[in-house]
């Protein structure tokens, strides 16, 4: 790009369409052999809270993710840490497992402290 | 964006024929697209739900990625160094918002690089808008002012999409693009303030600009065939019309305090439909762009497979380096 003349130029002018169709593209590479692993990232986004998850992305390996998990989820000062974890390293609860899989607390009221009323209106308690 | 393609560890109670599985999958969809709750990746869904939000996810991701061109292209000659830094951070945020958008997209099942390469062989569409030339530095204003005003009326209530990773994802670009628009407006307003010639280069750039903004929020209602469906399941809130009639409201007011007037004198609100309602716009046009056939469609993309050709050797270099590492960390095991 030259530093003088606008780059945009090149085209027609914007009221003009231009018909001519986009130029005939090479055939996509394949990418298999150096397709990056998928990382989830977690932010801590100051002392003493949590880190949570943010997003993910991809990444050859841990340091880079690390750099780039920094360049895309703390541009404006929103963490203090990052974790970065393999995607394929997480276990997770079925989705399909229709609520059986979370049943214990149900009708467990008790293991609220709004269960207990009669206490209502007793001072520090 | 979520934790994708995760390992599930499947529930001891899940057995059952994979038509049952449907029919309970179609009944738990419905019942939490009827409480206006959200979906996760690995929920059952309709395959054209998945479908319908791979095609707009990964177009809005496209676009974003697309869309770094015409600012980038002006960073070198941006007025100060103020201004370069700030278009430099505008330019770095859309490639922030198409790697949120390609996670979310990943998170249905589509690979990223297939994505990529759709883009770079020239399958895949992206927003008509970054088709057009920026000419000016005052067209970085109206961009801001205007197209990215646009997006944000286009992107708020996208924050309520039924999908969880893309809500999740317009969470964090709209939180963003709040100071995109600002930076532009501020630029027009500096124009607008200065010389007779630099009001005039803003009002320019304002009047090629409105057009095509306006159809950023796509065709009118009654030829928009998949609104009804996508609202129907709550991916978008609102019509196309009813966006684009709400923006012209906001661009009403604010274009008073820029001093420049939009080139539009059928600009009314209508009293018994409560709505702004604005003058005729060039559908055909819309159509032969989002076609392929703009003023920059050919440029765009020859300088997205010049920008990933180009940069092949530090993927492949990173790789070679990821892989050499993990050796050597097995031999240390061994």
């Amino acid at each position: 790009m030259s530093p003088h003349g606008n780059p945009e130029a090149p085209a027609s002018s914007a009221t003009e369409i231009n018909r001519e169709a986009p130029k005939a593209s090479p055939a996509p590479q394949e990418h298999t052999d150096h397709a990056w692993g998928l990382w989830e990232v977690f932010v801590r986004s100051s002392r003493g809270l949590s880190h949570v998850h943010a997003g993910s992305l991809h990444a050859p390996d841990a340091a880079m993710a690390l750099r780039n998990a920094r360049d895309l989820y703390t541009r404006r000062n929103e963490g203090v840490s990052i974790w970065v974890v393999p995607a394929d390293a997480i276990a997770a609860s079925d989705p399909d497992s229709k609520g059986a899989f979370f049943e214990s607390p149900q009708g467990k009221d008790y293991r609220h402290a709004t269960y207990y009323t009669k206490s209502e209106g007793v001072k520090h308690l | 964006m979520a934790a994708q393609n995760l390992q599930s560890v499947p529930a001891e109670l899940t057995a059952g024929t994979s038509e049952t599985a449907e029919a309970d999958g179609q009944a738990n969809f419905d019942r939490v697209i009827a409480e206006d709750s959200r979906i996760e990746p690995k929920d059952w869904m309709p395959a054209a739900y998945r479908k319908t939000l791979l095609r707009q996810i990964s177009q809005h991701a496209h676009s974003e990625i697309i869309g770094m061109q015409p600012e980038a292209n002006w960073i070198s000659r941006a007025p100060s160094l103020k201004r370069k830094a700030i278009l430099m951070a505008k330019v770095q945020d859309e490639a922030g918002h198409g790697l949120y958008l390609y996670s979310a997209a990943e998170s249905l099942g589509q690979n990223r690089d297939e994505m990529t390469d759709a883009l770079i062989a020239g399958k895949a569409r992206y927003s008509s808008i970054f088709n057009y030339p920026a000419l000016t530095w005052a067209d970085m204003g109206a961009i801001g002012w205007l197209v990215d005003g646009a997006a944000i009326c286009n992107q708020v209530p996208l924050c309520r999409a039924s999908y969880g990773p893309y809500g999740r994802a317009m969470v964090r670009i709209c939180k963003e693009e709040s100071f995109h628009q600002r930076q532009g407006f501020e630029i027009l307003l500096e124009l607008s303030n200065g010389t007779p010639a630099q009001k005039q280069m803003a009002q320019d750039a304002v009047n090629r600009w409105y057009a095509p903004a306006l159809m950023m929020f796509g065709p009118p209602d009654d030829d928009s065939p998949n609104s009804k469906q996508s609202m129907a399941w709550n991916i978008k809130r609102f019509s196309n019309d009813e966006l684009r009639s709400r923006f012209v409201g906001m661009m009403v007011e604010q274009v008073r305090v820029l001093g420049l007037t939009l080139p539009d004198d059928q600009i009314r609100f209508n009293e018994d439909s409560k709505k702004w309602e604005h003058g005729p716009l060039d559908w055909d046009e819309f159509h032969e762009v989002l076609a392929g056939r703009g003023p920059c469609n050919s440029q765009r993309l020859e300088r997205r497979r010049e920008a990933h050709d180009g940069g092949a050797w530090v993927r492949e270099a990173a790789a070679a380096y990821a892989q050499k590492q993990s050796m050597k960390t097995k031999e240390y095991a061994a």
